[in-house]
Order: structure tokens, then sequence, then C-alpha cells
């Protein structure tokens, strides 16, 4: 446990000693706010329509407002989580501190556990931004806030999964650059796994609705925490740590 | 304290490390002496278990590196070729790191940290940027991580390459002073280092050892065998080509060339059988003859000649004249 703290600990210390982590918190910062601009204000401007057309048509603010919200906020994530875990191992081996780290007494899955933690607690702080957002919504209106914190575990948890398997492909390559790259482009895959659900719905297509980090979320943004898709994210972030303590180990066959 | 057996690492295209065989004792200071590319980082890396040897064993501490890895690990200290540093770090904050990482528990971590910038000179800059530091500071701060768990073992790739003479001497100092309390190791592939710094020499080329000894008995094997120098003031009593024939005729002497000749001063290089030294014998002659002996010093193979010839890489003769005084110093 020690040392999975010591390694957390380091990489934070990196995050927020370089420029990164400050760059992403502010683009963040940025996007979420636009985006919780442009949706509160139309449902603002529906509501008003709606009263004077003389509807009397409850409007919900959790539905209309949080539930879009933080599905536009998990995309801004699957932009931003591949430049947060694409320095985890790339930069390491390029530097060659990942010397340090192996030939000290600390086991692999300490040192690939403990960066994944770094990189999710990253992702929470950016997140963290958001609850400036919400205040506002809570202070001018009165959403259930039980959706809104399953909400936050599922884009955490999606968050961890895809950084899990961003963690992964960071070791494979001394280059942050193609760390990023293949890492997006593994994010992205996941996500529009459940497109094909306009195939039809053979037995391929529900595993691979199944498999799409996407359909995971809906759940959760309607305030339901169902087994199923926890299970889901934990196997993956397993899975996603399994390949990258696998790759570390392979790495002093290969070097 | 290190015990390696038929150790051989082999990659896809070459072999890096061919079966090869040495042993340290406790408190030993050795030299892992070669040519680029001689393998010397693969062996160190196999000892810290950064790697797997693809044949062959090794023991350090009397744990085997790839059985029992993780005890390894907790008995070595590792400076690789390019230091470990995470420029974003202050010394201070990483050398606290490093201590975490090698299980000091937190209430030593300070002091030992602060322990080891002092040993190691580094106390001035503990505040700065590793990413500010000059290449002799951060060799010292590499240096520092090294040793900041009291290892039994000390494994240091090229510990003073890209430093300047002074910083030099100021590493092989630490180096020394380090050793007693510590096995050293480290790799080289300047000859003064080693006999500077150790007590032995293992010199490998091409994935082989192809010596393992002392420095003294390299040294004077470098004596012996060698050429001497001699010059000659026969006072008008004689030509070169006299005394060139006296010469030859030493006991012990294999070849005779006239090296230079300014009136009656004439100068030899004579060369000794192997493994004899004519010295006494080429100046009793001299001396006999009626000449005077002006001066005989052995312009014989310096260490770095016969490390030449051991890894056969260069002819020795396409090194300067080894009668100039040089760092490497022959015996005179």
């Amino acid at each position: 446990m020690r040392n999975i703290w010591t390694i957390c600990r380091r990489e934070l210390y990196s995050y927020f000693v370089s420029p990164i982590a400050w760059v992403l918190l502010t683009i963040f910062a940025c996007l979420s706010g636009v985006f919780t601009y442009i949706i509160s204000a139309s449902f603002v401007r529906i509501s008003l329509e709606s009263q004077m057309s003389g509807q009397t048509q409850p409007m919900n603010l959790n539905e209309q407002v949080i539930a879009p919200l933080l599905s536009n906020i998990a995309v801004i994530g699957l932009f931003l989580i591949p430049l947060i875990s694409m320095r985890l191992f790339a930069e390491e081996k390029r530097q060659g501190t990942i010397e340090l780290l192996i030939t000290s007494p600390i086991h692999d899955i300490e040192v690939v556990i403990g960066k994944w933690l770094s990189a999710v607690l990253m992702y929470s702080s950016l997140l963290g931004v958001l609850l400036l957002d919400f205040s506002f919504l809570f202070f001018y209106g009165h959403p259930d806030w039980k959706p809104v914190v399953t909400g936050f575990v599922g884009i955490l948890l999606q968050g961890a999964c895809l950084l899990a398997f961003g963690t992964f492909v960071s070791t494979l390559t001394k280059n942050q650059i193609v760390a990023g790259a293949l890492g997006f482009a593994f994010s992205l895959l996941l996500w529009i796994l459940n497109w094909t659900t306009s195939f039809g719905n053979s037995a391929t297509v529900q595993v691979l609705n199944y498999l799409s980090i996407v359909s995971h979320m809906d759940s959760f943004s309607r305030g339901v925490i169902d087994s199923k898709d926890l299970i889901y994210y934990f196997s993956m972030i397993f899975f996603g740590l399994f390949l990258t303590s696998r790759s570390l180990e392979s790495l002093r066959w290969r070097a | 304290m290190i015990q390696v057996t038929g150790l051989s690492k082999r990659y896809a295209r070459h072999v890096a490390v061919n079966n090869i065989s040495f042993s340290v004792e406790k408190g030993d200071i050795v030299g892992f002496l070669g040519p680029n590319g001689a393998g010397k980082t693969t062996t160190m890396r196999i000892l810290t278990c950064f790697m797997p040897p693809t044949e062959g064993q090794a023991t350090v501490a009397g744990f085997d590196v790839f059985e029992q890895a993780f005890e390894v690990k907790k008995h070595i200290g590792y400076l690789p070729e390019t230091p470990p540093l995470y420029p974003e770090m202050s010394v201070r904050d990483y050398l606290h790191f490093v201590a975490r990482l090698k299980n000091i528990p937190n209430s030593e971590i300070k002091s030992r940290a602060e322990q080891v910038m002092e040993r190691c000179s580094v106390a001035d800059v503990s505040s700065k940027l590793i990413s500010k530091l000059s290449k002799g500071y951060r060799q010292r701060v590499g240096l520092a991580q090294a040793i900041i768990h009291n290892p039994d073992v000390l494994i240091l790739d090229e510990p003073t390459s890209g430093l300047d003479p002074k910083q030099i001497n100021e590493t092989r100092e630490l180096i020394k002073s380090l050793a007693g309390e510590h096995t050293i190791i480290l790799s080289t592939h300047i000859l003064p280092e080693v006999e500077a710094v150790c007590k032995n020499v293992i010199i490998i080329n091409k994935g082989r050892v192809v010596v393992t000894d002392s420095v003294d008995n390299l040294k004077n094997r470098a004596g012996i065998g060698g050429a001497i120098q001699v010059q000659v003031d026969t006072a008008g009593n004689a030509d070169a080509l006299a005394v060139h024939q006296r010469l030859e005729q030493v006991s012990g002497v294999s070849k005779v060339l006239d090296r230079d000749s300014t009136g009656s001063r004439f100068v030899f290089e004579v060369e000794s059988l192997q493994g004899q030294n004519a010295r006494a014998d080429v100046a009793r002659a001299i001396v006999h003859a009626g000449w005077n002996l002006l001066e005989l010093k052995s312009s014989s193979l310096t260490l770095e000649e016969v490390f030449l010839e051991l890894t056969g890489s260069t002819h020795a003769a396409a090194l300067p004249p080894a009668t100039e005084p040089s760092v490497i110093g022959g015996v005179q």
C-alpha cells in the first residue's frame, strides 16, 4: 500500500508541477462552462416559451439539463483522458527513470496501480471543476441530487476504465504522442461500439453493445446504479491494469 | 558478494554477453572495463534485475537475480548510464521519493536524504529543480540516489562520463570513500579511472571476459615484456651499429630499434622477450663496454596498451609514444 501511494504521490507531483494539470484544468473548465451555459440557457428559453404558451407541463432540470450535460462532459473526457494517461510510462521510458522503478524493491503491480490511481485522481480533479457549474443549478433550481451523484460516479468509473487502457498503451512506446494517439483511438473505438445496434439484434451485436463504454453511462445519469454496469467497469479496469502489468513485465524480456 | 557463472544474454540478432563468469568479494571495488558495446551495461542490468539472463546464473548477496529478484533489489544501489532523474522535481523531493521507494522507514527519510546530499556534495542545490542542474550535479544526485538506502552492493554504470576533470576527481574520491562498507562494481572505458579507483579489474570485450586480475598485477604485466628506451653516449668510441649489435647480444632482448642519434649519442628502443625484463642486463652490457649510459627507461606497454592488446581493438603502435609522461604511467 505504501509503495502504491509513493508512486501515486510522485505522479501527482509531476502533473501539478508541470503545466499538464493546469492546461487540462483550464481546458476542462472552459469547455464544461460553455456546455453548462448553452444547455441551461436553452432550458430557460424552452421553459419560458412553454409558460407563455400556457402549458403547465412540469420541466425537469435533471432530465433536461443534468443528464445531457453529463453525457457531454463524458465526451470532453474522451478527448482529455489520453492526454492524462499518455505520459505515465512513455515518459519514464524516455527519461530512463523506468530503470529506477524496475530495480527498486517494489512490485510491478504497485507501480501500475500507483500510476493509474494518480491518473484517476487527476481526472477527478477535473470533474471537481464541475461542482462549480452544478452549484449554480442547485442555487437557482431544485434538481434531485441523487442522479447527480450517480452521474458523477458513472463518469468517474468510465474515466477510470479508459485511463486503465491509456496506461497500458503508454507502456508500449517511448513516445508520448504515439501513446496519446493510440489511447485516443482505443477510447473512441470503445465509445462507438454501440453504434452497431443499428445492424439488428444478433448475439454479436449484443456483445459489442455490452462492450461499448457509453451504453453503461446511461443508467448512471438516470440515477440508477446497475450491478451489470459496475461489473462491466470494474472488469474493464482490471483487464486494463492486468495488460499494463504484463506489458511492464515483458519490457524486461524485450529490453 | 557477487557470483556470476556462465552468464549469457542473447538478443534476436546478436549476443551481448557470452558465457561470462566472475566473482566479487565483499568490500571490493571492481572496475568493469571494456570498449563501448562490450556488454558492460547488459551485465550490470542483469545484476540489478533489470533484465533476466538468457543463460547462466548470477547471485548478489546470496540471492539469485532471477529467482529472488525482490531480495536482490533490496541489497543493490544502481546508477544507470543516464542517471534516472525526474527533471521536474527538486533534489530533496526526488531523494525523498527514492528513499520511500527503497523502503526506508518514514522517520528516517529526512535524515537519510540530508546525509547523502552532504556526502555527495549536492546539499547546496537541494531545493533546486533537477532540470536546472549541471551534468556534474546530476551525476552526483544519481549517486546519492544509489546509496540512500545504504546498499551492500553498488553498481555504477560509467559514473564519471561527461564530467569535467575536477568533477571526475571528486566523484572518484567519493566512490573510493564508499568502498569497504559497500561492494562496488563500476564500469568504465577509461583506464586511469580503474587505476585510480579500483582494486581489481575485469576486462570484457565482445561479451567475453578477457582478463580478471588485480590492478597491480596488470600493471606489472604491463612493465614486463615491454620495451626499454636506452640513450647511450659512446664518446666517439663506437658507432650506432656497434652499439646496436652489442645490445642485440644481451640475453632476453628480442629486438633493437634505432630511434635517434645526435653525434655520439644514440637512442635505441629495446624490446624484451615475453615475460622478461632485460633492463638490468642492458645496463650492465653498456657500462661493460665502457660507454656512458645516459638514460634507461621503460617505454613499456602501458596499461592502455595492455588493454588494447587484450581487447584487440587497435594496434598498439597507433598510440602516441609511451615515453611521454602520462597519467597511465607504466613502470618507470
